[in-house]
């Protein structure tokens, strides 16, 4: 097997996740999508990392995680809060600012 | 450096997790409930820390867990029960055209990213043995605490800004006078004495308190023998499980009579009649 | 007190007073219009101390250059700001200050109900000391900084009531006038700085003399131009008799003593570039001899007193202009002339002022008449400085306007004959209506109001002025009277000026000496006679005339407005609407349009933003998609 393989993977998981943002109105959902995206991209890192025997992927990886960590907190935040405004978790509704 | 070479065991692990993991990926897209997505989100988490591990990186793999699979998504799942898990979203698209740009921007980004990785020229793989010689963690930690400090310093003040504008963001300014135990008991009886039903006088009982079956979907009963439709949680009447009352004549059959000259029907307008008294 | 210092004195005093009067503004009401004649008058012991600091050297030396700063060091270019005190501006030194302080001594009781008197005692210290730089300059740059100083000072006295628009519409007037011919300086400067590389004095006359004729030519022409917009000569003479709308002081001091003379200053001071270019000192005798005739012609038929006064200014600086254009053998006598005409004409005005003052500032002439009995003092100053500009024998002007008389007539072929028969008509013409002026306002009977004639108007008491404002007068009029014969006895002030205006040959004119001054006195006392026998012996109407075709054009003076009008001025407004059309329609159209196209564009595009995420997010994954194949495409 060709260590490739993990690359096509997060590929693959990465425009599902990338569609899935496209696709879903639930705000959640489409969170969750970005969530997989940013996964995918830390497969990556760590793939590549094994690749060049650096471990400076797998530390760039942490980072990823440690900043999607604050993000997801900050990003569920909003969305409670939209919601308790609003009464709606999609994203369709949160159209306010458009001309 | 010597070349890797990948274990059939490795291979074995991939060719089992991959499917699985590409099969979750793909409940974001089609799935309804958003609970089922979270689980399956959470279970593609499992399945890339499982890969961190036979990547090599086992530190990462075990951070994987604890931050993703434990936090993040648990975090998911409490903001989905928050927000109500009986919100389901409708898979109808509403904004024309989305579905043909999302179809072409997924297809694309994946034939894309495949031929790229395909036909890059990449070198022979290399394997962390090396670099992992004082166990992986301890490798990370030396380039983490050395070249990457500042960065590491950075996330700190990152993960207490994030901490704090979490707070700011679900703070909620009391507008009117606290709402305490007393007002509530005021209210209560100023509603009663418009007319309302007797049942809001007293507390409310937990559901299916008092109800002929230990089960939620049945409603309790006041101590005037009386139903409390409130009782029935709003997610069994969105999910139309709620079940009739029985009748005056089945409870008596059951020897369990009810007060009478009450109409023993589920209300529709219970669910906003609850919410209003919660506002 | 080295002349060095004096210098530098005679300017920064008067500069400072009206730096203070201006800024300490209503604080200073009580007693500024004292600071302004103190100031004047130290200027004026200044003007003493450089006059004897120069006698007291040889003849030779007598050119002291004071270097104040390194004032514009722009790479070749390279002026220095300097003054330089010789006989020529020592001489002008002296008019400036001393007419200039009499003149201050007499406002302060001519202006002495007016609110704004420490205001216009400020611009008139600003103005002697603007005059004074003009004078004491020591190249073109900074005699233009003077030049421009005056014209400002000119400007704010002139329309010093610019309550009444008439008044500041003529302060506008002299001051773009003014600005046309300063165009012609800065030319001047520019062709200078073009052709010799520099602007000062010492290096332009030093090589003019191997100038090429046409640079001379163009030059001298641009500089002609510069000082007929000044010296209100043809064709730039429009602005002076507008300019009598200014306080009677500021006609007495600047439109007659001083300012308007710089024209002559700066043709004579130029006198290297001129005789480098025959064609140029041609041009300016005809300037001067058209203007001689024009100022004459218009004097006859004035009846405003200080219109009547401001024409005869136009037609002496003719003369003085015609003498410049002589060259070496005029450029003292244009000098000399400035010098008799400064008191003599000062005087006139002042005596304007006061007759004004006694009748309720009436200003026409036929509303005057048989004021001799009533102003006793102002009728005998007028009368010396009547006496002298018509140039009655042994007064100044006799002295200084025989001479350019005299010079008119020599040369060779058409010129003298040209010339000498206009300058010598022209003192005929002078005595004419400088009589009929005098007659009208002193002379004859009584057409104003005096409570028992029949004449219209208010009644008037016609009264002598105040002794501040008699003594000046008293004192113009003693120079009327001796300054010419003291300065032209023994060729004294010719031999004074000599180290700049150079040593003249005596040149024989076409016609002996004692014949022209034989015939200029016969037309004197010929037009002095048909004055008195049409304005003195004869009653005087109070509405004029309809009068000749010439009379009618001379009270409009000569058309010279409408002539402006119809060449400069309408086809500059429909040049100037045209533009504006041209810059409404198409700059402003393609603007505008382009404008229009943005909105209409954004319009269309702000379709796009519905406001929905998923859409930006659509938009942003197929662009990284597009990315993606054009790098792909690329590589391949």
């Amino acid at each position: 097997m060709s260590i490739l393989n993990y690359l096509v993977l997060s590929g693959i998981l990465f425009a599902i996740g990338g569609t899935a943002v496209l696709v879903r109105r639930n705000a959640i959902v489409a969170f969750m999508g970005v969530e997989l995206m940013l996964n995918a991209a830390n497969l990556t890192l760590v793939t590549f990392a094994r690749m060049h025997g650096d471990l400076t992927g797998q530390v760039i990886a942490f980072f990823v995680m440690v900043v999607a960590a604050a993000e997801v907190v900050i990003g569920l935040a909003i969305i409670v809060s939209i919601f308790r405004t609003r009464g709606s978790a999609s994203l369709d509704d949160a159209s306010l600012l458009k001309s | 450096m010597t070349e890797m070479t990948i274990s059939s065991g490795e291979a074995v692990l991939f060719w089992i997790l991959a499917p699985l993991m590409v099969m979750g990926a793909l409940g974001l897209l089609f799935a309804r409930r958003t609970v089922h997505i979270a689980v399956a989100v959470a279970g593609v988490m499992v399945g890339l820390a499982v890969m961190y591990i036979a990547n090599e990186a086992t530190f990462l793999g075990v951070a994987q867990v604890v931050v993703y699979t434990g936090a993040v998504m648990m975090l998911f799942v409490f903001v989905i029960m928050l927000i109500g898990v009986d919100s389901t979203e409708s898979l109808k698209e509403t904004l024309t055209g989305q579905r043909w740009l999302a179809a072409l921007a997924g297809v694309g980004l994946l034939v894309l990213m495949g031929a790229i990785t395909t036909r890059a020229a990449l070198p022979a793989p290399v394997g962390l043995a090396e670099a992992n010689a004082d166990t992986n963690a301890v490798g990370v930690a030396r380039i983490l605490f050395s070249d990457f400090i500042f960065p590491f310093e950075l996330t700190g003040a990152l993960l207490i800004t994030a901490a704090v504008g979490a707070l700011s963001l679900t703070h909620r300014v009391r507008l009117g006078a606290k709402f305490g135990q007393k007002e509530m008991a005021a209210a209560k009886l100023k509603a009663y004495g418009a007319g309302a039903s007797s049942t809001l006088i007293t507390n409310r009982p937990n559901p299916g308190v008092y109800a002929r079956h230990n089960s939620a979907d049945m409603p309790a009963v006041d101590a005037a023998g009386e139903p409390v439709e409130a009782s029935i949680t709003t997610v069994l009447r969105i999910r139309g499980q709620e079940s009739n009352l029985p009748s005056a004549e089945e409870l008596a059959d059951a020897g369990r009579p009810y007060g009478q000259g009450e109409e023993p029907a589920a209300v529709p307008g219970a669910a906003d009649e609850r919410k209003e008294l919660e506002q | 007190m080295s002349i060095d210092l004096a210098a530098i004195l005679i300017v920064a005093v008067p500069l400072a007073s009206a730096g203070v009067l201006l800024l300490l503004g209503r604080r200073s009401d009580g007693w500024g219009h004292w600071l302004g004649v103190l100031a004047s008058a130290a200027s004026a012991v200044m003007a003493f101390v450089i006059l004897f600091g120069l006698l007291g050297r040889g003849a030779e030396d007598r050119a002291v250059d004071v270097h104040l700063f390194s004032w514009i060091p722009a790479g070749e270019l390279d002026v220095d700001a300097g003054f330089l005190v010789d006989p020529l501006s020592a001489t002008f030194l002296l008019l400036i200050t001393f007419v200039g302080t009499l003149i201050h001594v007499y406002a302060v009781a001519y202006m002495e109900h007016d609110d704004d008197r420490r205001r216009f005692f400020a611009y008139l210290n600003l103005f002697i000391a603007a005059m004074l730089i003009l004078v004491l300059a020591d190249s073109f740059a900074l005699l233009f900084v003077g030049w421009e100083g005056v014209g400002l000072a000119s400007y704010l006295l002139i329309g010093f009531w610019n309550q009444r628009t008439e008044y500041a519409v003529a302060a506008k007037k002299a001051f773009v006038m003014n600005r046309v011919g300063d165009m012609g300086l800065i030319i001047a400067m520019g062709a200078m700085f073009a052709s010799i590389g520099s602007v000062d004095f010492e290096t332009v006359f030093a090589a003019a003399p191997e100038l090429s004729e046409g640079w001379a030519t163009a030059i001298g022409i641009a500089l002609l131009i510069g000082a007929c917009g000044k010296s209100a000569q043809f064709p730039l003479q429009a602005w002076l008799g507008d300019a009598m709308a200014g306080p009677t002081p500021v006609s007495a001091l600047i439109h007659a003593a001083t300012m308007v003379t710089a024209g002559v200053y700066l043709v004579v001071r130029s006198g290297a570039i001129f005789e480098a270019s025959p064609t140029a000192q041609l041009l300016v005798v005809i300037v001067g001899a058209i203007t001689l005739v024009f100022g004459a012609i218009v004097g006859c038929a004035k009846d405003d007193i200080k219109k009547a006064l401001a024409a005869s200014t136009m037609s002496q600086i003719g003369y003085m202009m015609l003498a410049a254009g002589l060259g070496p053998i005029g450029y003292a006598f244009a000098i000399f002339h400035l010098l008799t005409h400064g008191f003599f004409k000062a005087g006139m005005f002042l005596g304007a002022g006061s007759v004004m003052h006694g009748m309720n500032d009436e200003v026409n002439m036929r509303g005057f008449g048989g004021l001799s009995r009533f102003m006793k003092v102002t009728w005998i100053t007028f009368g010396l400085g009547w006496l002298a500009i018509i140039g009655f024998p042994g007064l100044s002007g006799f002295w200084s306007k025989d001479k350019i008389i005299e010079a008119a007539f020599v040369g060779e072929g058409w010129q003298p004959w040209v010339f000498g028969m206009v300058a010598l008509l022209a003192a005929g013409l002078t005595a004419f209506y400088m009589s009929r002026l005098f007659f009208m306002t002193f002379h004859g009977k009584a057409r104003w109001n005096d409570g028992k004639n029949e004449a219209p108007g208010p009644e008037q008491h016609p009264h002598e002025s105040p002794l501040l404002m008699t003594v000046p007068m008293i004192v113009l009029a003693v120079g009327s009277l001796g300054l010419g014969a003291f300065l032209a006895f023994g060729d004294r002030f010719f031999h004074w000026l000599e180290p700049v205006t150079g040593h003249a040959e005596h040149h024989d004119p076409v016609i002996p000496i004692p014949v022209i001054m034989g015939a200029t006195v016969v037309l004197m006392l010929i037009g002095v006679l048909l004055a008195w026998r049409q304005y003195w012996a004869s009653s005087v109407p109070l509405m004029p005339p309809t009068g000749s075709v010439l009379t009618r054009a001379a009270r409009r003076d000569l058309y010279q407005d409408s002539v402006n009008e119809a060449v400069f001025a309408r086809p500059g407004t429909h040049t100037v609407r045209t533009l504006t059309y041209a810059d409404t329609a198409v700059v402003d159209g393609a603007v505008n349009g382009l404008g229009a196209g943005a909105v209409g564009l954004g319009e269309r595009l702000r379709k796009l933003q519905n406001g929905h995420v998923r859409s930006y997010s659509a938009a942003m994954s197929v662009g990284v998609v597009l990315v993606l194949v054009i790098v792909l495409v690329a590589r391949i």
